[in-house]
Parts: structure tokens; C-alpha cells; sequence
């Protein structure tokens, strides 16, 4: 039995750590804002737990398109760990976004096109698990998988364009270059905040894909053996 | 007698017999399987009757549904309409690629000497044609019920490219959902995410033209319909085969 690697330990606890320094800067380092108050403090982890989704997507389209070309089924287990882990960030990323809306906008949701495209890309990975589920075959199960990221991914995208060319409530504030949108710049301290979650969440998402990959292929090992028994 | 020589026969050891078969074109398979099913159609009836009679039911419940009084329908005569394209689409993807794979048909295509993309390119045109129709009869009632005019070649113009979209990617996801366990309930959740930009773009480019809008402002959704159908077109195309691959 593999046991689990002394880079992997090190990594979980600079995980751990990065996510504490993370939590303080957001809550006590960055000053508050003007307008928005406290509550501007959720803003930090959501931007983190949404660029960490949505490249844990991408990375899943990419290994789809990898598995379908070389038929490795470590790329499948790849593409799994990949979209579990972002699907749960997203989600972070949509409750942390909701908590905000609620003192900003008065509701909890609203069908502002980045909140809808943002429900309908965690969607779409919903329905990967449900695809999965319904296939016994794991080629099969990994070629469907492949071929389901590939068309979300490259629908993200589009769904995302959709967002720039509508109007929005919703804060735009990397370029920003349509005034009918809100408009946010951040000061140092807030940047330094900003970019140290940034890298915290990026760490953390590393940790949990490596840790699931792993889990992945001791689910192979058990397979293998179950089936060297059974003979 | 007229007996041919050996030595005139010598100039015949070159030709192989599998050059004397024609492969067919693409092209002509792709027509080959569209005609099939159209023909096939056009027997029975049974799809496009279904998706008829269907897509007229919704049209009804969503007038107790929504209480639409004529201010209202203005506004959402484009949801209405595509959501109901929607769902009588999703009817007719599973049932095309069910009859596929339930009489063999599919096995068959397969084993046929041609290049996959022909039975995918066949089977969007046909899955297409069925919705065209369906639509070409929805419009119409719907007009007369709700007394709105939707014969504009603009508007036609939307509604087919964003039925080419929507067919596009349902085509392969039906090929899909049909191996799976669960079959028919699948395709739904598969696509209706998947197929959210071209809905919304559709609907988006529709309410703008019934409501009289700039043509500026229905350029935009305009164009996402056709950087959709055409990004999704090629990536389903590369991708059927695996999808198809025993």
C-alpha cells in the first residue's frame, strides 16, 4: 500500500498555512471598503474560488482532449479529480458570491447573465457526474467523459463572451471598459489581499487535485486486485 | 476463335480488386442517410406528429401558465416560442437516435465504408429538417392563437440558425445519452446547459426583432448564434467518431 508522499504532507500543511494567512489578510489586513463595508470582505475568497474553478474546467478539457489521443486512463482519473474539485469551488463561489449580493443588491440571486452563466456552467459539470454515473464500461465512461468536457469547455467560454456583450449589475473589475458597468479599483492593501488569495487558492487547488488523483489511482490499484482475486 | 493471348492478359496482374469498389463520397452518404430518414419519416409520421402534437400542448399550457394577456406576450412570445423548440427537439434527438440503435440500424452505418462524420452530418440534417418542420407549423398557430405576426424573414432567419445550433449538439449528445443507462432522461440534462448560449442568444436576437429594435442591437446576439453554430458544428464533428467507436 502507497503511503502518501512526504511532498504531498508538506504541500497539505503549506496548504493549511497559506489558507490561515489567507483568511487573515481578507478579514483584518485589507481595510474596509467605502462603500460596501465588511461585507466587500467575501469578495477575496470568491474571486479566489472562481479562478480556481473555472481552470480546474479548463484543465479538464485539456485532459480530455489528451485522453482521447492517447487513450492513457491516467488522464481520464485526471479529468475526474479535475472537475470534482472545481465543481466544489465553483459552488464556494456562487454561495460566497450570494452572501455578498444580499446587502449589496437586496436579494439573494438574481437572472443577471454572469450569475445565470455561472449556474449553468456548474450545470453542465452536475450533469458530467450524471453521465458518468450512468455508464458501466470505463472506456466507455472515459470517452463520454472526455467528450462532455470538451463541449463544456469550449461552452464556458461562449457563455462567458455572452456576459461582456449584455449588460451587467454584476462588478466588472478587470477591464472594465463599458460604462454602463459598475466600476471597481482596489488600493494596495486590498491588492495585496486580493493577489496573496489568489495564490493561496491556487496552492490549495493543487493540494486537493493531487490528493484526489491519488485517491484515483489506489481506486485503480483496488480494481486490479479485485479482478487478479476473482480469478 | 477469338482467345485472348497470355501475353495481352499479363497487363491486367495490376488492378486490385478492392479498387474496382467505390467508396462514396461524403457527401453522397451524408445525403444517403438523410434520404433514409426522411423516408422513413415520411412513412409513418411518427416523429414529427409527435413533436407536432407536443409542442402544441406547451404552447397551451404556457397560456394558463403565464396568463398572457396582450402586454405580457409581447414580451415573452420569444421565451415561449423556444422554449417549446426546446423541448419538442429534445423528443425528436431521442427517438431519432433510439430507432437508430433499437432496429440496428446504427451497426449497420457503422460497419459501412464510409467516414463517421457522414452518418453525424446525416443525422443533423435529417434531426434538423424534423425540427424545421415541426417549426414551420408551430409558427403559424402560434401566430393565429396569439395574434402576432411572426412571418418575418428575419425572424426565420434567427430561428434557423439557432435550431442548426441546438440540432448540432444534440445530435451528438443523443448519440450519447443512447448508450448509457438511462437513456432518454439523459440527453435533457446533457443539453440543456451545453445548448444555453444558443437559447439565449435565439431568444435574445428574437425579442429584439419582434420588438423593434436597432439592428445594431440584434447583431450582437445575431453573431453569437453564428460563432455557436459554427464552434460547436466543427468541435462535434471531431468528436463524434469517438463517441460512435466501439
Amino acid at each position: 500500500m502507497q503511503s502518501k508522499s512526504i511532498a504531498l504532507t508538506i504541500l497539505d500543511v503549506v496548504s493549511i498555512i497559506l489558507l490561515a494567512i489567507s483568511t487573515y489578510l481578507a478579514l483584518f489586513f485589507a481595510p474596509t471598503e467605502l462603500i460596501m463595508g465588511q461585507v466587500q470582505r467575501v469578495f477575496y475568497f470568491h474571486i479566489g474560488t472562481a479562478w480556481v474553478g473555472l481552470l480546474g474546467f479548463v484543465l479538464a478539457a485539456i485532459s480530455g482532449v489528451i485522453y482521447l489521443i492517447t487513450k492513457d486512463m491516467k488522464w481520464d482519473r485526471f479529468e475526474v479529480a479535475a472537475v470534482e474539485v472545481s465543481t466544489m469551488f465553483f459552488f464556494i463561489t456562487i454561495v460566497l458570491g450570494s452572501i455578498w449580493a444580499r446587502p449589496a443588491w437586496n436579494t439573494w440571486w438574481t437572472w443577471d447573465p454572469r450569475l445565470t452563466t455561472a449556474a449553468v456552467t456548474e450545470l453542465i459539470y452536475i450533469a458530467y457526474f450524471m453521465l458518468r454515473q450512468g455508464i458501466d464500461d470505463p472506456e466507455k465512461r472515459a470517452r463520454f467523459g472526455a467528450v462532455y468536457t470538451i463541449l463544456g469547455g469550449v461552452s464556458a467560454p461562449i457563455t462567458f463572451m455572452v456576459i461582456r456583450l449584455f449588460r451587467t449589475i454584476h462588478p466588472v473589475i478587470i477591464g472594465a471598459a463599458n460604462a454602463n458597468q459598475e466600476k471597481m479599483s482596489m488600493t494596495g492593501d486590498m491588492k495585496v489581499a486580493f493577489f496573496f488569495a489568489l495564490f493561496a487558492f491556487t496552492v490549495i487547488f493543487i493540494d486537493l487535485m493531487w490528493h484526489r488523483i491519488r485517491l484515483g489511482n489506489l481506486e485503480e490499484k483496488v480494481e486490479q486486485l479485485k479482478l487478479k482475486v476473482s480469478m | 476463335m477469338d482467345m485472348k493471348s497470355t501475353n495481352e492478359l499479363q497487363g491486367t496482374d495490376h488492378i486490385h480488386p478492392s479498387s474496382l469498389i467505390r467508396h462514396p463520397s461524403l457527401l453522397k452518404a451524408t445525403f444517403a442517410i438523410v434520404q433514409k430518414d426522411l423516408a422513413a419519416e415520411f412513412r409513418s409520421f411518427e416523429l414529427v406528429s409527435a413533436m407536432l402534437v407536443f409542442s402544441l400542448l406547451v404552447i397551451i399550457i404556457f397560456n394558463f401558465a403565464l396568463e398572457l394577456d396582450v402586454k405580457v406576450r409581447q414580451s415573452v412570445t420569444a421565451g415561449v416560442l423556444w422554449t417549446t423548440f426546446a423541448f419538442a427537439g429534445t423528443l425528436g434527438l431521442n427517438r431519432s437516435m433510439a430507432t437508430e440503435k433499437d432496429r440496428g440500424c446504427m451497426d449497420g452505418l457503422l460497419l459501412a465504408p464510409v467516414d463517421r462524420s457522414a452518418i453525424y452530418f446525416g443525422k443533423v440534417i435529417s434531426n434538423l429538417a424534423f425540427m424545421l418542420i415541426v417549426e414551420a407549423v408551430v409558427l403559424p398557430v402560434y401566430s393565429v392563437l396569439y395574434n402576432v405576426n411572426l412571418f418575418r424573414f428575419d425572424l426565420l432567419g434567427v430561428i434557423l440558425l439557432g435550431s442548426i445550433g441546438y440540432v448540432a449538439v444534440g445530435t451528438l449528445l443523443s448519440a450519447m445519452s443512447v448508450q448509457t443507462r438511462t437513456r432518454e432522461v439523459l440527453l435533457p440534462i446533457l443539453l440543456f446547459p451545453v445548448a444555453i448560449p444558443v437559447l439565449l442568444a435565439a431568444v435574445k436576437a428574437s425579442n429584439g426583432l419582434l420588438a423593434g429594435a436597432e439592428f445594431a442591437e440584434v447583431l450582437i446576439p445575431l453573431n453569437i448564434l453564428i460563432v455557436y453554430d459554427v464552434v460547436f458544428i466543427a468541435v462535434a464533428f471531431m468528436v463524434f467518431d469517438f463517441v460512435v467507436e466501439e
